[in-house]
C-alpha cells in the first residue's frame, strides 16, 4: 500500500528535474529492503503521474538485492530467505542477525535504494533549462499515501 | 525532438528528508526530544500514552496526534492536561495513511516547543507507510499487540527494522489466546536483532513502568546546547 506514497515521491522528484520537459522513461534503483511490490509501484506511478510531465512515462526498475555486512566478523550476506535451503525451516525466513557469529547491528550495504537514477526527457532545443527546482517547492510537499 | 538522458541520482524521499531536517533543527533549538510512536490500528497507542501521561511527573510532554479523520484520540489525551495538537491527514490524496515530515511541521505551529521536554508523535495506525517517512524524531517505537499474530515482523520488516523499541501490548489477554510470545520475540530478533522488546498491558498497567522509563529517558537526549541556553 505504501507504493502510492512512494510513487508520489518519485513523480515529485522527477518533475523537479524535468523542468517542464516531457519524460519518457524514469530509471529507478529499488532495493529489496524497501518492501515494494514492483507491479503495484508501476500501477500507482501511472495513476500519480497523470496530468504531469510524467504521464505515460515508463518506469524502469533496477532491482537491487539486499546485502548485510557484519561489523564484528566481516561476513556479508543476503538477509532474504534462501530457497536453496528448502529443507531447513530456519533458512526459509529472513535473517538480519549475522549467520556466522550471531552479532546484531549489521550494516545495510545494499537494498535500501529508492533512488531516481536518471530520466529520459524529450528535448526540443539546445537551451539550458537550468538546475532542478529546489525540493521545497510546493509540488514536492505532496506525498500521497 | 530528441531524447536526452538527465542524471538525477536523488533519493525519492529527499524532499521529505529536507523537511525532517528542518523539524529536527526546530526541535534542537527548543531543546525538545521527539518520539515517533507507530503501530497497526487498534494496537493500543493511545491507551499506552494515557498510562505514560498519568505517570509523567515533572517531564513536560506534548502530543502530536495523527489520524486520517476525527480527534477522538486527541480528546482522550487532552483530558490529561497536556498540550495536544491534532493533525488530520484526510485532506491529502485519498486520505494519507501516515504522517510525513511536512504534515508534522504543519502541526508544530500550534505547540510551544520551548515549553516541552518531550514531544510524542502518535502516528496514523498503519504498519507500512509510517516506516518510510522520517519526521525529525529522536527515536521510533512501535507497538504490536498479542491479538495481531506472531508473524507480523516477517510480514512488515520495514516497520520492525525502523524501530529501536518494540512494545508487545495486551499481554493480559494471553490466557485467552493461542499466541506464542516466544515465537513473536524470535521473529522480531530475526528482523531487528538490535531492537529492545518489552511486554506489557496498557489496560491493566502491568509492565508499563518500563515503557515509561524508556520514554522519559528519551527526553534526556535533548541536545546539550539547548540545555545550556535554559541554564
Amino acid at each position: 500500500m505504501h507504493e502510492l506514497s512512494l510513487s508520489s515521491a518519485i513523480v515529485d522528484t522527477v518533475i523537479r528535474h524535468a523542468r517542464g520537459r516531457r519524460v519518457s522513461t524514469v530509471h529507478l534503483q529499488l532495493g529489496a529492503l524497501r518492501q515494494v511490490v514492483p507491479a503495484s509501484l508501476e500501477f500507482y506511478f501511472g495513476v500519480v503521474s497523470r496530468d504531469t510531465v510524467c504521464e505515460g512515462a515508463a518506469l524502469e526498475l533496477d532491482l537491487i538485492a539486499a546485502l548485510m555486512g557484519c561489523g564484528e566478523c566481516g561476513t556479508e550476506w543476503d538477509p532474504a530467505p534462501d530457497p536453496l535451503h528448502e529443507g531447513d525451516p530456519a533458512m526459509m525466513l529472513p535473517q538480519f542477525r549475522c549467520p556466522a557469529c550471531g552479532a546484531a547491528g549489521a550494516e545495510v550495504l545494499a537494498g535500501n535504494e529508492l533512488l531516481v537514477d536518471s530520466i529520459d526527457v524529450e528535448d526540443d532545443g539546445p537551451g539550458d533549462v537550468g538546475p532542478p527546482l529546489p525540493s521545497h517547492s510546493p509540488n514536492s510537499l505532496m506525498t500521497g499515501g | 525532438m530528441h531524447q536526452t538522458k538527465v542524471k538525477v541520482a536523488e533519493d525519492a524521499l529527499d524532499a521529505n528528508t529536507t523537511i525532517a531536517n528542518a523539524n529536527r533543527h526546530d526541535f534542537d533549538h527548543a531543546g525538545v526530544a521527539v518520539v515517533n510512536l507507530m503501530s497497526a490500528p487498534g494496537a493500543g497507542k493511545t491507551t499506552l500514552l494515557e498510562r505514560a501521561l498519568e505517570a509523567r511527573g515533572d517531564v513536560r510532554i506534548g502530543v502530536l496526534e495523527g489520524d486520517v479523520q476525527g480527534s477522538f484520540d486527541a480528546d482522550r489525551l487532552s483530558a490529561l492536561h497536556v498540550p495536544v495538537v491534532q493533525v488530520n491527514t484526510g485532506n491529502g490524496f485519498g486520505g494519507e495513511c501516515h504522517l510525513d515530515a511536512n504534515m508534522v511541521r504543519s502541526g508544530l505551529g500550534d505547540l510551544d516547543l520551548h515549553e516541552l521536554d518531550l514531544l510524542i508523535v502518535e502516528n496514523v495506525g498503519n504498519l507500512v507507510c509510517p516506516a518510510e517517512f522520517r519526521i525529525g524524531e529522536d527515536a521510533k517505537a512501535m507497538i504490536c499487540s498479542v491479538t495481531e499474530g506472531e508473524d507480523k515482523p516477517l510480514k512488515y520488516p520495514l516497520m520492525f527494522r525502523s524501530c529501536e523499541l518494540v512494545v508487545i501490548n495486551k499481554t493480559d489477554l494471553l490466557p485467552h489466546l493461542d499466541f506464542d510470545v516466544e515465537r513473536l520475540i524470535a521473529n522480531i530478533d530475526r528482523i531487528n536483532p538490535e531492537a529492545e522488546v518489552m511486554q506489557l498491558s496498557a489496560r491493566t498497567g502491568e509492565g508499563t513502568e518500563r515503557f515509561n522509563e524508556w520514554l522519559f529517558a528519551i527526553a534526556e537526549r535533548r541536545p546539550r546546547d539547548a540545555a545550556a541556553v535554559e541554564a
